[in-house]
C-alpha cells in the first residue's frame, strides 16, 4: 500500500532565552493509508509538537513532511488551512468544541467552508452525528453535553469533511475507563469501516494498543 | 452554518459586552441626530416664517428669549393687556395693526399643545377709543400700505392666518391642522380645556410650524381659563416699513419702557445664529465621536478577540484561512456600527421628539435621510476601530486552542 504520509529528517527548536529546545529532533518514518498510529513518550517528548507539524498547524525548522506526493513544510498559511480542511480531521483532549453553538452547529462549521448551502449541512450533520449516536443531542450545546457526548461531537465533526487523516491528541485524557474504551472503540470502527487513518497521541497503554503502528518519542527523538 | 451565521451566533452570545461597545457611538448618533432634527425643522420654520409672518415687530415682556420667534411668547412672562391701549392712544404712524397673544402649553386628553388666545379684528376695531383712533380704517392702511420690499418678502394678505381672523365667538376656536388630528377632532366638534368647553369654528391649513399644533381662542376665554386676568404674553404689530425705519421702533420703546420690541429680523436672525451654533456643535460631537466611538469600539474588539483567542483557534485549526477570521471580525463590526447607527438614529428621533417642543417650540418629525447617515457613520466608525484588533486576531496561532486543557 502507498504512504499517506511520509516524514524525513524533521526538527522543531525553539529559541529561548537559556538555550535552543529541540522539541522534535531528526524524526523520520513513513505511514501508510489506513494505519492506525499511535504515539506514546513522556511528557515533554515532542508529541504534540509532531502532530501540530503532520497537521500542517505548525512549519518544522528543519526536515520534509509529504502528505500524499504534496510537500508540507514550505507550504503557504493559506494552502495549509486548504490542506486542513480538504484532509484533515482533528480530536482533541478539551474537545475543542465552539461553546456557543449547539452540537449540529458544530458540527457544520467545517462544512460552511465548502460551499455547502444548509441543507446539505443539515442532512451530512445529521448522519455523522447519528453515526456517533447523537441524534437525538442535536440541538444541545456542549455545556449540556457530557464529556464522552461531547467528544462525540467532536468525532462527527472531523467526520464530517470526510478527511483521509485524523489527528487525536490523548482523546481519552479528559475521559473515564469505560468512556475512553467506547471512544477508542469508536474509533477503530472509523479506521476499519471508513478506511481513515488515525494517528493517536496517548498515555494510556490500553489505548496505544488499538494502534496498528506505535511511535515512541523521547526528547524529541524516535525511540524504537 | 456559514461566516454571517457565525457572527450572529456569537453576537448572540456576548448582548450585554456589545451594547457596551456601541454605547458611545450610540450616544454620539444620538445626539446629533435630536440636534440636525431640531435644526432642521426650525431653519424650515424660519423661512416659513418670512413667508407667512403676520407681525413685523413684536412686544414681548422684558425677560422673554427670543431665540425663536414662534415660541418667543409661549411660557413669557406677561404684561398688562392695557398696553394695547397705551399703542393705539399715542397715534403712532405706521402701526398698520396689531394683536394682543397670551400663549401657554397645554395638556388635553395627554396631547401637548399650545394655546393662544387672540382678540378678533372684529373686537379690536369696535372699541370706541380704537375707532376713533381710525387704525382700522381704509384710509389708513391704503395710506400706508405695504413698501415694495415687503411684498417682495411675501406678506401676502391671504396667508396673515392670525389677522385675518376677524372674528372669534368668546366660546369658540380655531385649531392647527396637527393640534385636530391629534385630538380626533374635526370642525363643528367640541372640546374641553381645563373644564372650558370651545366649539372649532374651523381646522386650520397645515403650516409647518408650531401652529400646527395650535388652539386659537378668543384672548379673554384664555384669559380665564389660565387665570390670568388682563395680561397678554406678546403684542404682534403690523408695522409699515418705512415706518420702522423712520425709528418706529424706539418711538414704540419710549412708550412702553419695560418690555422688549423686536422685529421679526431680528428674531429670524437670532435663530439662524442659534442654528449655526447647533450645527457647529454638532460638528464638534461628530468629531468627538469618531474618536470616543472609535476607540471605544477598538477596546470592546480586543477583549473579545482575546477572550475568543481558543475559539479563532478551533476555526483555523478546522481550516478557516487568515482572511476569513478578519472577515468574521469585520463584518461583527459592521453589524454593530449597523445597530448603533439604527439605535442611535431612533435615540436621537426620540430625544428630539421629547425635547424639540421646550427648545425650538416645535414637533419635530422623524427626518429619513439622517438614518442613513447615522448607519453610514457608524459602520465607518466600528469599522476602523476594529481594523487594528481584527488584524491581530486573524493572526493567532491555530493551534491556540490545544494549549490549555
Ligand atoms: N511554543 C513553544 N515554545 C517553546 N517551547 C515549546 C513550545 N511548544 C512546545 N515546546 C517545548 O517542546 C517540548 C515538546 O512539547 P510537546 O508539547 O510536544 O510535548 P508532549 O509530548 O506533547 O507533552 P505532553 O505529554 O505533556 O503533552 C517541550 O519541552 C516543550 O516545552
Ligand atoms: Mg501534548
Amino acid at each position: 500500500m502507498t504512504n499517506i504520509l511520509t516524514v524525513q529528517n524533521i526538527a522543531k527548536t525553539y529559541n529561548m532565552r537559556d538555550g535552543i529546545v529541540y522539541a522534535l529532533n531528526d524524526v523520520s518514518f513513513a505511514i501508510k493509508k489506513g494505519d492506525f498510529v499511535s504515539i506514546t513518550g513522556p511528557s515533554g517528548s515532542g508529541k504534540t509538537t509532531l502532530l501540530l507539524a503532520l497537521s500542517g498547524l505548525i512549519r518544522p525548522t528543519s526536515g520534509q513532511i509529504i502528505f500524499e506526493g504534496k510537500h508540507l513544510e514550505n507550504a503557504s498559511d493559506k494552502e495549509l488551512a486548504g490542506f486542513r480542511k480538504k484532509h484533515v480531521g482533528f480530536v482533541m483532549q478539551n474537545f475543542s468544541l465552539i461553546p456557543y453553538m449547539t452540537a449540529i452547529q458544530n458540527v457544520m462549521v467545517p462544512l460552511s467552508l465548502n460551499g455547502h448551502v444548509s441543507a446539505e449541512q443539515q442532512v451530512l450533520s445529521s448522519a455523522v452525528l447519528e453515526l456517533v449516536g447523537l441524534e437525538n443531542r442535536k440541538n444541545h450545546f456542549p455545556r449540556e453535553l457530557s464529556a464522552g457526548q461531547q467528544q462525540r461531537v467532536a468525532i462527527a465533526r472531523a467526520l464530517v469533511n470526510k478527511p483521509s487523516i485524523i489527528f487525536a491528541d490523548e482523546p481519552t485524557g479528559n475521559l473515564d475507563p469505560a468512556l475512553s474504551t467506547e471512544i477508542m472503540e469508536f474509533l477503530q470502527k472509523i479506521n476499519k469501516e471508513l478506511n481513515i487513518t488515525i494517528m493517536m497521541v496517548t498515555h494510556s497503554p490500553q489505548a496505544a494498543n488499538y494502534g496498528n503502528v506505535k511511535i515512541m518519542l523521547e526528547d524529541g527523538k524516535l525511540n524504537n | 452554518m456559514n461566516l454571517l451565521k457565525l457572527v450572529w451566533l456569537e453576537l448572540g452570545q456576548r448582548k450585554t459586552q456589545l451594547i457596551s461597545g456601541i454605547l458611545a457611538i450610540t450616544l454620539g448618533i444620538g445626539v446629533i441626530v435630536a440636534i440636525r432634527s431640531i435644526s432642521v425643522v426650525s431653519e424650515k420654520a424660519v423661512a416659513i416664517n418670512l413667508d407667512n409672518l403676520g407681525a413685523n415687530i413684536m412686544v414681548l415682556p422684558q425677560g422673554a428669549s427670543v431665540d425663536n420667534y414662534y415660541a418667543a411668547d409661549i411660557d413669557a412672562p406677561t404684561f398688562p393687556e392695557e398696553y394695547v391701549e397705551r399703542i393705539v392712544t399715542s397715534e403712532l404712524k405706521g402701526v398698520d395693526n396689531l394683536s394682543p397673544k397670551l400663549t401657554r402649553r397645554i395638556d388635553i386628553n395627554g396631547q401637548k399643545l399650545v394655546l393662544t388666545g387672540i382678540l378678533p379684528k372684529n373686537e379690536l376695531a369696535s372699541k370706541p377709543i380704537w375707532q376713533n383712533s381710525g387704525l382700522f380704517g381704509a384710509e389708513l392702511n391704503a395710506a400706508c400700505g405695504p413698501s415694495p420690499s415687503n411684498e417682495s418678502l411675501g406678506y401676502k394678505d391671504e396667508k396673515l392666518q392670525r389677522k385675518s381672523i376677524d372674528s372669534l365667538g368668546i366660546s369658540d376656536c380655531l385649531i392647527g391642522s396637527n393640534a385636530a388630528s391629534r385630538l380626533k377632532v374635526k370642525e363643528g366638534d367640541k372640546i374641553t380645556v381645563a373644564g372650558t368647553e370651545l366649539k372649532i369654528g374651523k381646522v386650520l391649513g397645515e403650516t409647518g410650524t408650531i401652529d400646527d399644533d395650535r388652539i386659537f381662542a378668543h384672548l379673554h376665554t384664555v384669559q380665564s381659563i389660565l387665570e390670568i386676568k388682563d395680561q397678554v404674553s406678546a403684542i404682534e404689530i403690523m408695522g409699515c416699513c418705512n415706518a420702522i425705519s423712520d425709528g418706529l421702533l424706539g418711538k414704540l420703546r419710549n412708550i412702553l419702557p419695560d418690555t422688549k420690541i423686536t422685529t421679526i429680523g431680528q428674531i429670524v436672525s437670532t435663530q439662524i445664529k442659534t442654528n449655526k451654533l447647533m450645527n457647529q456643535i454638532s460638528l464638534i460631537i461628530l468629531i468627538i465621536i469618531v474618536f470616543v466611538g472609535g476607540i471605544s469600539i477598538g477596546n470592546y474588539m480586543w477583549a473579545n478577540v482575546n477572550e475568543r483567542k481558543r475559539e479563532i483557534g478551533i476555526l483555523r485549526m478546522i481550516g478557516y484561512p487568515k482572511s476569513s477570521i478578519y472577515y468574521i471580525l469585520m463584518l461583527k463590526a459592521a453589524i454593530m456600527g449597523l445597530i448603533g447607527g439604527i439605535i442611535g438614529y431612533m435615540a436621537g428621533v426620540l430625544i428630539a421628539w421629547f425635547l424639540g417642543p421646550y427648545i425650538a417650540g416645535i414637533n419635530i418629525a422623524p427626518i429619513p435621510i439622517l438614518l442613513l447617515w447615522s448607519v453610514i457613520i457608524s459602520v465607518f466608525i466600528s469599522l476602523v476601530g476594529s481594523v487594528l484588533p481584527a488584524w491581530f486576531a486573524a493572526r493567532f496561532e491555530p493551534y491556540s486552542n490545544m494549549q490549555e486543557v
